[in-house]
Formats: structure tokens, C-alpha cells, sequence
């Protein structure tokens, strides 16, 4: 009588167990949504999408589409990527608002804005 | 595309925009151009002192692998070939920039041995693509720019020819183009100071230092402060690269210059969406690739610049 009991205890156990850990998985879930982020692509000496607006907190990605370097150089040194080599990638999370404007210190002509919104 | 553009287009191609051998002498700053083929021809007028020669190596892009050039230390080595094939052996060279591609060691060490073999002394500039160590340019200055001042700049003279490096890759403005800043610019101030106005002056550098192209940042923003200190001089000639193809053009006493790649052609201005490597097929990019030599003729206080391809 007491071996049933017991198995079926152990499956309540685990079953409880396993229940609390979706809840809580899901209350993470709820708590702390996906990381928002945005991409910059860079080609033909330009950043294609010049001005990008993102939410507090976003990662912002750019990528170099170009046969040649360029690097991503905030005006107001919030940020600087090593050069970017064809394919190479830059991240940067921007964990204040308000506007970050932003060069290539290779050929300066090349200028963008990332506006970060509350 | 507009009348504007067209225009502009036809004005460039007016100054001798892709003449494979154009050649450009001027006398009292007076331009004048002839064939490449008259000026080999005719002879050098010995007075004196000897006439002395060197060679302008530009954007060697050591490192460089994409198309239309698989392979830059190639065709950089193909070009020291060509300078040690002069029937005139230069007495120096210079590079105005653009060394390597990305600034790393062993691009800069390939580029050094490999103009040992010329046995010659070499002068250098950096380009922007010689500013990209973590140190935001020492790794050139180290190697190329000992005793320069401030990003790399500093002069010499030589058989009566005052010679003037200046950088204008370094610190670049947001929105901008080259750039020479107060400090360089406070500095030719008195290097020319002392040098009187019959000097004749070769000023080297690697973007233009006059606008080429500004809606791909090819000139220079305060270049007209460093034109202003020289225009007392009766004879300047502005040696420039960065742009991968010749241009040329004369204001006022001053000659203005730009040489080939050794590495990669560029498209002409505003000729595509971009500058960048222009992908010409294999069999033609040695016609847009080349040196350039200049001859000084003593008592002519006149200078001859050659330009020359890597083809044939």
C-alpha cells in the first residue's frame, strides 16, 4: 500500500515542481520582454537608414556592405566601433534617451542619427 | 541626370581626366601640357646641377583581396618593377597614403620590404586607411613617420626644392571632408616662413587639397588657409592620391596633381551611386593602375610630371 502512495507522491512532486518552474518561466517571461533591436546597414558609402528611432534600451546593429572599411564613431564619444572590414558588425545598446549622432571617421561625409524614445 | 552634372562631367574630362600618359610641366606657373610621347623625347637640358627625379607611389592598399584586385602587394610590387625599370633612376620616393588597408602590422611590413627592393629613400603621408590601429595612427608613425611632427607631418629640402608633408586624414569632423587643422596649418605658416618666395615648393598629401568631389568628401575643408601661405611662391605643385584616378588643374602660380592606385581604380566623379574599388575586368586593370615621375629640370625651375600605367 505504502509503494503506490509514494510513486504517486513522487509524481505530484514532480509535477508540482515542474509547475512552479513554468510560472515561473512565464512570469520572466512577462517581466522582462525580448531585448528590442534595430539594424543599420551600411552600402555604397551611406548608411541607408540614416535617422532610426528606437526604444530605451534597444541593441542597434550595423553592417558593413561595402568593399571597403568604415568605422561607426559617435560625435560626442557615447561610442566607437573598431573598423568594420566587408561583413564585419558593430553593437551598441542604448541604455539613455535622447539623439546620438554618429560618423565614419574614415570618410566623415558618412553621418547618421540614432534617436533612443522613453 | 541634370545639365549641372553634365557639365561638370565634361569640364573633368577636360582636365585630362584618364589620359594614360598625360603629361603636365609648368614654367613660372604658367601650365602647360604636352604628349606623353614629346616629353620622353625631348631632352633633359643639363645646366649646372644634374636635373634629379622621384617617383610618386600612392594608395597601395597593402591587404586589400577584393575585386577587381585579388591580390594589391601584386601589383605594388609590379609598380617598384616599373620604378626600377626607369632609364632616369629617381632619387626618392613618395607615397602619398593609403599604405595598407587596415592599418595591420603585416600589411605595413609587406609594404616595407617590398620597397627595399627600389633601394631607395621613401618619403611617406599617411591615408585614413593607415589610421585604423587601436591607437588611432602610431602604428604608421612608428614605422613610416619617425621624427614627423603632430599626425605625420614635417619637411625637408632637397637640391633647392622645399618639400612639405602634410596630413589630412587625421581627426576628421562629423559631415566633413580631409582635414589639416589649426595646429598643422600654424606650422607651415613657419616652415615657409623662412623659405623665400623663388623656393620651389612641392607640397605632398593624401586627400586633394582642392575639392575634387565634395559629395564624396574628396577634398579638403580648410586647404584654402594652407593655399593661401603658399600662393606667394612662384612655383608649388600639390601632389595628392586617395581618389585612385589623375586629375589636374592649375590656380593662379599652384599645380595640382592626383595619382593612380597601385592596388585599385576608382570610378569618376559622380560617375557611380559611390566611390569604391571600380570592377574593371581582369584584362583592364593594369591601364588604371600606375606611377607617376617627376622631373625636375634645373634652371627651368620647372617641374614634369609623367604619368605612367602598369600596362606593358
Amino acid at each position: 500500500m505504502t509503494r503506490p502512495f509514494r510513486i504517486l507522491s513522487f509524481q505530484a512532486a514532480v509535477l508540482a515542481a515542474a509547475g512552479l518552474m513554468m510560472s515561473t518561466v512565464s512570469v520572466m517571461t512577462r517581466a522582462v520582454p525580448a531585448p528590442a533591436s534595430a539594424a543599420v546597414q551600411i552600402g555604397n558609402f551611406t548608411f541607408k537608414n540614416p535617422v532610426v528611432t528606437v526604444k530605451l534600451g534597444t541593441t542597434v546593429t550595423w553592417t558593413n556592405g561595402d568593399d571597403i572599411p568604415h568605422t561607426i564613431v559617435s560625435k560626442d564619444g557615447v561610442f566607437r566601433s573598431k573598423v568594420l572590414d566587408t561583413g564585419d558588425r558593430f553593437t551598441f545598446t542604448f541604455a539613455k534617451v535622447g539623439q546620438f549622432g554618429y560618423f565614419c571617421s574614415l570618410h566623415p561625409h558618412m553621418t547618421g542619427t540614432i534617436v533612443v524614445k522613453a | 541626370m541634370s545639365g549641372i552634372e553634365e557639365d561638370r562631367r565634361d569640364f573633368l574630362k577636360c582636365m585630362a581626366w584618364a589620359g594614360t600618359g598625360a603629361l603636365f610641366a609648368f614654367s613660372g606657373g604658367v601650365g602647360s601640357s604636352m604628349g606623353l610621347d614629346q616629353a620622353l623625347a625631348a631632352p633633359l637640358r643639363r645646366t649646372a646641377a644634374k636635373p634629379f627625379t622621384f617617383v610618386q607611389l600612392s594608395d597601395s592598399h597593402i591587404g586589400f583581396n577584393k575585386p577587381p584586385n585579388a591580390d594589391a602587394r601584386a601589383t605594388f610590387r609590379e609598380a617598384i618593377a616599373k620604378v626600377k625599370a626607369l632609364s632616369v633612376q629617381p632619387d626618392f620616393i613618395i607615397h602619398t597614403g593609403d599604405v595598407s588597408q587596415l592599418s595591420r602590422d603585416e600589411e605595413f611590413d609587406d609594404a616595407e620590404q617590398m620597397l627595399k627592393a627600389a633601394g631607395l629613400p621613401v618619403f611617406f603621408v599617411p591615408g585614413e586607411h593607415d589610421m585604423l590601429d587601436p591607437d588611432g595612427g602610431k602604428a604608421f608613425l612608428n614605422r613610416f613617420g619617425k621624427g614627423s611632427k603632430g599626425a605625420g607631418w614635417y619637411s625637408f629640402d632637397l637640391n633647392g626644392v622645399h618639400f612639405v608633408a602634410m596630413v589630412n586624414v587625421a581627426d576628421l569632423k562629423p559631415g566633413g571632408m580631409g582635414n589639416l587643422g589649426a595646429e598643422q596649418l600654424k606650422w607651415l605658416k613657419a616652415d615657409l616662413a623662412g623659405h623665400s618666395s623663388s623656393t620651389p615648393i612641392v607640397v605632398f598629401a593624401h586627400i586633394p587639397l582642392w575639392t575634387v568631389y565634395a559629395e564624396w568628401g574628396w577634398g579638403t575643408d580648410d586647404a584654402e588657409q594652407a593655399l593661401k601661405l603658399l600662393a606667394r611662391f612662384g612655383s608649388v605643385t600639390v601632389l595628392n592620391g586617395h581618389i585612385h584616378q589623375i586629375t589636374q588643374k592649375v590656380e593662379g602660380r599652384i599645380a595640382f596633381h592626383t595619382a593612380r592606385s597601385t592596388a585599385f581604380p576608382q570610378p569618376a566623379p559622380g560617375t557611380a551611386p559611390s566611390p569604391g574599388p571600380l570592377r574593371v575586368p581582369a584584362d583592364q586593370l593594369h591601364e588604371m593602375l600606375g606611377i607617376t615621375d617627376a622631373i625636375f629640370v634645373r634652371g627651368h625651375d620647372r617641374i614634369a610630371l609623367i604619368d605612367s600605367t602598369l600596362a606593358a
